[in-house]
């Protein structure tokens, strides 16, 4: 369904990645794990067009994407969850699932959409109304990734999902992800909580400095030596 | 002692005076909330439609309404051009060559002005009946502008509130990068702002024409004052402005009565420097 072949991408002079290949088949769940500036951001970046390869190709079902802009791949079918969330803080829950929508085919769909995001999501329906800056950080990683779905993408992209959550939250948005994933959505995640994603995943790449290190199984990755000393904490 | 009545006309002129320059300040402070770039020729965009109203009306004979319309046309026109001829080549270069850009269409545009119709003040003259509130003489042209403006920014609260597109621009202003992650593509969403602001010049050059005589120099007797207040308000801050208008307004209106105009505007500008130590965010700017 996606898939990166020797793709290098950086910000100005400097390089993030270096020759990343990485694919991703319609129903699965991909993790990308590794430590903090290894280029996982980037990595999401590129997919989505926000920023544009230096080389390599990027393909999204057979079309090449790499280096569209943003706007273009969204309708595509990649809905990208930023790092950081990024929901707009100003406008309502209600406001932020519209604009997820923005695009004509998902604006004709907002309905159909908007409740299965409220199925998925409860809390947000009952929030519907209210400030989208006033909610707690697990609520808003939860309209993160409703706003996302509302675009009806086929593939997820997340970045950090359980960042900057409490423990307890953390737990409880996996098994989130969990039943978005039930749905059918295919999903590539980005994480340094590397014991839970884990789990949830069927195959993980290991990224260090810009390059892949390792893949395979998520179950045999976490069996990895150095994966469960350097990143499980066991 | 300054007779009370002259305090209360002033305060009535003052507000009657916010309503316009809130307009002027709602349209400058959309564009920058949106697009980060200060058009600092915005006011001389203004000039520009009242010359059209001037012209059209007193000159051609058109009725009123009409030239105001044209004004609006001619406004939504201006600012596409100035999107695409100006600002769109210069998105991304430094902030200081995107002053540079739109103040050298500030000192061409006056120019222009100059050299297509001298530097005569030229007026709109309109029939209006008097009018007298508590003995106090108001002028109705200037009651009809606040009324109009007033209508004009709730159409605008409207749009922004309402419809698909206006809270796309709100979204965009709130986070460019994550509205294009939603398929907004930010330079479409860019035009209809530069549209929805040049409007907005065209509404406002209407109703200040109706009141003022406009020359070519018109930009810089509004201009600063326009400025101050985005500033004062919070710059992109939409209810911020509204609110700083009438706080300058009503400073230099009542101080024009207790001491005199010039000096209303010293002490307008004192109030904003004050301002600006005491609350740099903006007067409605969240504390922390």
């Amino acid at each position: 369904m996606l898939r990166l072949s020797s793709v290098t991408a950086g910000y100005g002079q400097f390089t993030a990645l270096w020759d990343v290949s990485l694919r991703v088949e319609a129903g699965e769940a991909v993790a990308v794990v590794g430590p903090n500036g290894a280029g996982k951001t980037t990595l999401m970046r590129v997919i989505s067009g926000l920023i544009s390869p230096r080389s390599g190709e990027v393909s999204f079902e057979g079309h090449p994407i790499g280096g569209r802009p943003a706007y273009e791949v969204v309708g595509r079918g990649i809905a990208h969850v930023p790092e950081g969330r990024r929901i707009f803080p100003a406008l309502s829950v209600a406001d932020n699932l519209r604009m997820g929508a923005f695009l004509p085919a998902a604006r004709r769909r907002f309905a159909e959409s908007r409740a299965r995001v409220y199925g998925l999501f409860p809390v947000l329906a009952e929030r519907e109304r209210q400030q989208a800056g006033s909610l707690s950080g697990g609520e808003q990683q939860m309209l993160a990734i409703g706003r996302a779905l509302m675009s009806g993408p086929k593939l997820i992209l997340l970045d950090e999902p359980s960042m900057g959550l409490a423990p307890v939250m953390v737990l409880r948005l996996f098994d989130l992800i969990r039943r978005v994933r039930q749905e059918g959505y295919t999903i590539l995640v980005v994480e340094q909580n590397v014991r839970q994603v884990l789990k949830l995943v069927d195959r993980a790449y290991l990224l260090e400095v810009g390059r892949i290190r390792m893949e395979g199984r998520a179950e045999a990755l976490a069996e990895q030596d150095f994966v469960r000393k350097a990143y499980v904490g066991l | 002692m300054i007779d009370p009545l002259f305090l209360a006309e002033a305060a009535v002129n003052g507000l009657l005076l916010g309503g316009v320059l809130a307009l002027l300040a709602l349209g400058l402070n959309l564009i920058f909330g949106v697009i980060d770039i200060v058009w600092i020729a915005y006011v001389d965009l203004v000039m520009i439609c009242m010359y059209a109203v001037y012209f059209s009306v007193q000159v051609y004979g058109w009725p009123i309404w009409a030239g105001g319309l044209l004004s609006v046309a001619l406004g939504v026109v201006l600012g596409l051009g100035v999107h695409l001829l100006i600002i769109s080549p210069i998105l991304t270069s430094a902030p200081v060559n995107q002053l540079l850009a739109t103040g050298g269409l500030l000192f061409f545009l006056q120019s222009f002005a100059t050299f297509l119709w001298t530097t005569d003040h030229r007026s709109v003259r309109l029939a209006l009946p008097r009018l007298e509130l508590f003995d106090m003489p108001i002028s109705v042209a200037r009651l009809i502008a606040f009324v109009l403006s007033i209508v004009a920014m709730l159409a605008l609260y409207l749009f922004l509130t309402r419809t698909y597109i206006g809270t796309a621009i709100r979204a965009v202003s709130q986070d460019r990068e994550a509205m294009a992650l939603m398929g907004a593509n930010p330079r479409r969403v860019y035009l209809v702002t530069s549209a929805v602001g040049g409007a907005m010049a065209g509404v406002a050059a209407a109703l200040l024409i109706i009141q003022y005589a406009v020359h070519p120099f018109f930009g810089a007797a509004f201009g600063p004052i326009t400025f101050m207040i985005c500033v004062l308000g919070g710059l992109g801050n939409m209810v911020g402005a509204f609110v700083a208008s009438f706080i300058m307004s009503e400073v230099i209106a009542v101080s024009g009565v207790l001491w005199s105009t010039e000096m209303g505007y010293v002490i307008a500008f004192v109030v904003f420097i004050v301002m600006i130590f005491a609350r740099p965010g903006g007067i409605l700017a969240r504390r922390g």
